[in-house]
């Protein structure tokens, strides 16, 4: 094998990032060139150059990991590709328990990623499963037929240009009776890409493109002729109407007449072999490790759900370098504006000049500096965003995978995919967001003789949709299951120790779906008997809150139910509220805070030994932070409520001084204040003071459902004033 | 001073060939090496022009111009009709390798290969032929070990 290949002798860290970055990229397009395959086949039909696609990934990553010392991906690449050089050259169908197979070796590559990064076990037993299964599937070679292919006229020289597989086209092609065309075009390497692009979709309709054959004597350097061979049914004269350009040249090849001077018949292989021998090969042709022995047929089990994580090993973000370039011209006016205050700063030195000047001048370079400063942010931001997509990818193959192997019928119906989210949270938003589906279509989504029995549509839908509003982005996992009973929640809730009889009487409805999110809270009971394992949704919120995101339910029995993530766009920078309580600062991450007021100390009551103001006519329950972080109180006359908003739940929490607004750069606490419960991080405010950041989904939580007392809080309006 | 253009459409594969050839010890044993690096056959063409080169390693399954048909290319064009050639590729078809073998590549390498592989190889045909004279400069050090 490739011991020591230069992942880690000779090129070190940064290679080997490299390998990371490019096969997470290969394995999440192979899983959508799957859904692809797998979306034609629901269709009956079957699209040769997506199976092609397919190979050739599959075909790079083989060669990658074992360049890179990955053993088991090379391997079960080796596999994988015999079973898809067998689908494109025609020795297999397509079939859906064939795509499983292929499902399951995408999800295996990505666990075994993971595990080359260090990040759980590799999948080994699972993986000889796979091989297994593979090595029944693949069909050996039986040998090429001839296909005709001598009866065109095509130049000899062709077939030493073919690769096998590109042979097998147009073999396969000449067996279906298609037309074989000759289409000559010149391009200017500058924009043959581009070119080639839009040549290739209008000859889309009418065939296959074969091969592309550069001809010419490179004399002229700025131009190319390709001959590209097609094959298809339409006729020459349809071509010529579809690819009209003023530098294309269309012919139909035509097929040799018996009295042709050239022998015909003869084989292609022949013709290569005439050619000159060898010259040196070293390496052997294919050392990928052995397959797996072939054993009796074993019964293959599906990856253990709860192991598998969507997580990608990647952490590159790839930039257009446009971006860039627009960086680093702010950087450049930053520059001058620094330039600006060294020379400011010498005449203050030499007191060359009257202070008032300076003071108006000092003041404009900050306003320049500031608003290049936000140009800065922002163009960071938008480097470090990615679509939503990339993650409803993946959890479209999840889709695929559970409801297959549940035997429901599950239609995904994805909008917003091109919302924008910090690349962190994308990455952190995969699993929990893969929970969500797993128990939508396990526990909610009813099989098909049910549906019909309820009279819905026999197909199950799950739709998965992403906005942006402000500086969040809103994600909705809604699907049109069965729903959830409020009497069920609360029976397994009581069950389960999760709530007393005497609480759960108490709970509104909302608090009752709210139950699902608890610890120890399972659906088992009251939705259906089937799997049972999985993640609980409790993790799935606490996930999201780490995030500094919230999760809201909303079900309807008979109806279905949507779950609602909000989250931040990003974590790298915040907009906070910076406040004062007893003499220190403090700042509270402006996206939670709904607004700020007087606190009127004629509109307190207390109510179940809890504070809570009118505001509006309407109760909110109020925090005094300086009792709770265990701080001096002030006993000054003035004080504010900033009223903090999380999902559906308002807190106010009471502070001495509203000191403004800023963007911050939130740092961690560090390892040993890991523990601390209540906030988010710290910040340096630039001027050598220190602000800890509130974690207000955490303070809600912990003062709105403390302990044993949880969901037995306040009700708005009811029992306020 | 040796100029390598490597052609292969994956950015791993490119960065690992270009580790091996620019390491100090191998890259001062031929005065100093550039690796000219194309994702494509056509990226390739693009540089071919750019030569002379004095090795060319290239894939062979990739997309649109396949590397069979690159070398076919190349071969045709009097510049690098006698450049010396290795096909680095895992393609398994023993058939392939012969047409490249025939196109006039001058060497194969199977993927998966290890660095001391490639070095072994890229240094037998640069030992085999003169520079290709675009850089080489009168005072440079004499070479030590070339072709070993």
């Amino acid at each position: 094998m490739a011991e020591g290949g230069g992942g880690r002798g000779d090129g070190g860290d940064k290679v080997r990032d490299e390998f990371f970055s490019e096969a997470q990229e290969l394995v999440d397009g192979l899983g959508r060139d799957l859904l692809a395959l797998d979306d034609a086949l629901k269709h009956g039909r079957t699209d040769v150059e997506l199976v092609n696609d397919v190979f050739r990934a599959v075909h790079t990553l083989k060669g990658l990991s074992a360049l890179f010392g990955v053993t088991r991906m090379a391997g079960l690449s080796h596999e994988l590709e015999e079973v898809l050089d067998d689908l494109r050259l025609g020795r297999l169908e397509v079939t859906a328990t064939l795509l499983d197979l292929l499902f399951r070796a995408v999800a295996l590559y990505s666990r075994i990623l993971a595990a080359e990064k260090g990040d759980g076990e590799e999948p080994s037993a699972e993986i000889e499963q796979l091989l297994l299964a593979l090595g029944q599937t693949s069909q050996r070679p039986t040998g090429r037929g001839g296909g005709g292919v001598a009866q065109y006229d095509l130049d000899p020289a062709l077939f030493g240009v073919l690769t096998e597989y590109e042979e097998h086209r147009l073999r396969s092609s000449i067996q279906q009776g298609l037309s074989l065309f000759r289409i000559r075009v010149r391009f200017s390497l500058a924009t043959i890409d581009s070119a080639l692009d839009e040549l290739k979709a209008s000859a889309r309709p009418h065939g296959e493109i074969i091969t592309y054959l550069p001809s010419g004597s490179g004399a002229d350097v700025d131009t190319i002729e390709l001959e590209i061979l097609m094959a298809g049914r339409a006729t020459v004269d349809v071509l010529r109407g579809a690819i009209a350009a003023p530098n294309v040249a269309i012919e139909e090849v035509r097929r040799r007449t018996a009295s042709s001077s050239q022998p015909a018949g003869r084989p292609a292989e022949q013709l290569v072999s005439q050619a000159a021998p060898p010259l040196a090969t070293s390496g052997a042709a294919s050392s990928a490790p052995p397959a797996a022995p072939r054993q009796p047929p074993a019964v293959a089990t599906r990856a253990d759900a709860a192991e598998m994580s969507l997580r990608s090993v990647s952490q590159t973000v790839r930039v257009d370098i446009r971006k860039l370039d627009r960086l680093m011209t702010i950087v450049g006016e930053l520059a001058i504006v620094k330039t600006a205050i060294t020379r400011l700063s010498e005449r203050a030195r030499a007191r060359a000049a009257d202070p008032r000047e300076l003071a108006m001048e000092l003041q404009r370079l900050n306003r320049s500096f500031d608003r290049h400063l936000a140009q800065m942010q922002g163009g960071i931001l938008e480097v470090r965003m990615v679509p939503l997509g990339q993650v409803f990818d993946k959890l479209a193959r999840i889709v695929r995978q559970i409801s297959r192997d549940l035997g429901k019928e599950v239609n995904l119906v994805v909008t917003g995919a091109d919302t924008e989210i910090d690349k962190l949270i994308v990455e952190e938003l995969s699993d929990p967001l893969m929970h969500m589906i797993r128990n939508a279509i396990d526990h909610a989504i009813e099989g098909r003789a049910e549906r019909l029995r309820v009279g819905k549509p026999p197909v199950g839908t799950l739709a998965l949709n992403a906005f942006q509003k402000g500086n969040h982005v809103v994600i909705g996992v809604e699907d049109d299951g069965a729903g959830m009973d409020p009497k069920g929640i609360v029976a397994a809730a009581i069950r389960r120790g999760i709530v007393t009889a005497q609480e759960a009487a108490e709970l509104s409805p909302r608090d009752v779906l709210a139950l699902v999110f608890m610890p120890g809270f399972t659906t088992r009971d009251v939705a259906t008997d089937t799997s049972g394992r999985g993640v609980g949704l409790d993790v799935v919120k606490t996930n999201i809150a780490k995030l500094g995101g919230v999760v809201d339910i909303a079900s309807d029995v008979g109806i279905g139910t949507k779950i609602t993530v909000t989250l931040p766009i990003t974590l790298a920078i915040i907009n906070v509220l910076l406040v004062e309580i007893a003499g220190r600062l403090f700042a509270v991450p402006l996206a939670s805070v709904d607004e700020a007021i007087q606190l009127d100390a004629s509109q307190l009551r207390a109510v179940d030994s809890r504070e809570v103001m009118t505001v509006r006519g309407a109760s909110l329950p109020i925090c005094r932070l300086d009792r709770l972080f265990g701080l001096a109180p002030s006993h000054g006359a003035r004080k504010y409520v900033v009223i903090a908003q999380v999902g559906t739940r308002r807190l106010g929490f009471v502070v001495d001084e509203i000191v403004g607004q800023r963007d911050i750069v939130i740092k961690a606490l560090g390892q040993s204040l890991k523990g601390v419960r209540g906030f988010a991080g710290a910040t340096e405010l630039g001027d050598q003071r220190v602000a800890l950041v509130l974690d207000v989904a955490a303070l809600v939580e912990e003062v709105l459902s403390p302990g044993e007392a949880r969901f037995l809080g306040w009700q708005p309006a009811a029992r306020g004033a | 001073m040796r100029r390598v253009l490597v052609v292969e459409d994956s950015v791993s594969a490119r960065a690992f060939v270009r580790a091996v050839l620019e390491a100090p010890e191998f890259a001062a044993r031929h005065g100093g090496v550039t690796v000219l690096e194309a994702s494509c056959g056509f990226d390739a063409m693009r540089l071919l022009p750019r030569g002379p080169y004095d090795l060319i390693v290239t894939d062979i399954n990739m997309a649109d111009i396949n590397g069979l048909e690159l070398i076919h290319f190349i071969r045709k064009s009097a510049h690098h009709a006698t450049t010396p050639l290795v096909i680095i590729s895992s393609l398994r078809g023993e058939q392939d390798v012969d047409r490249g073998i025939a196109l006039g590549a001058n060497a194969y390498l199977g993927k998966p290969f290890t660095a001391e592989q490639l070095r072994e190889t890229c240094e037998r045909l640069l030992g085999e032929s003169p520079p290709s004279g675009l850089a080489a400069r009168p005072g440079e050090p004499a070479k030590s070990g070339s072709g070993s």
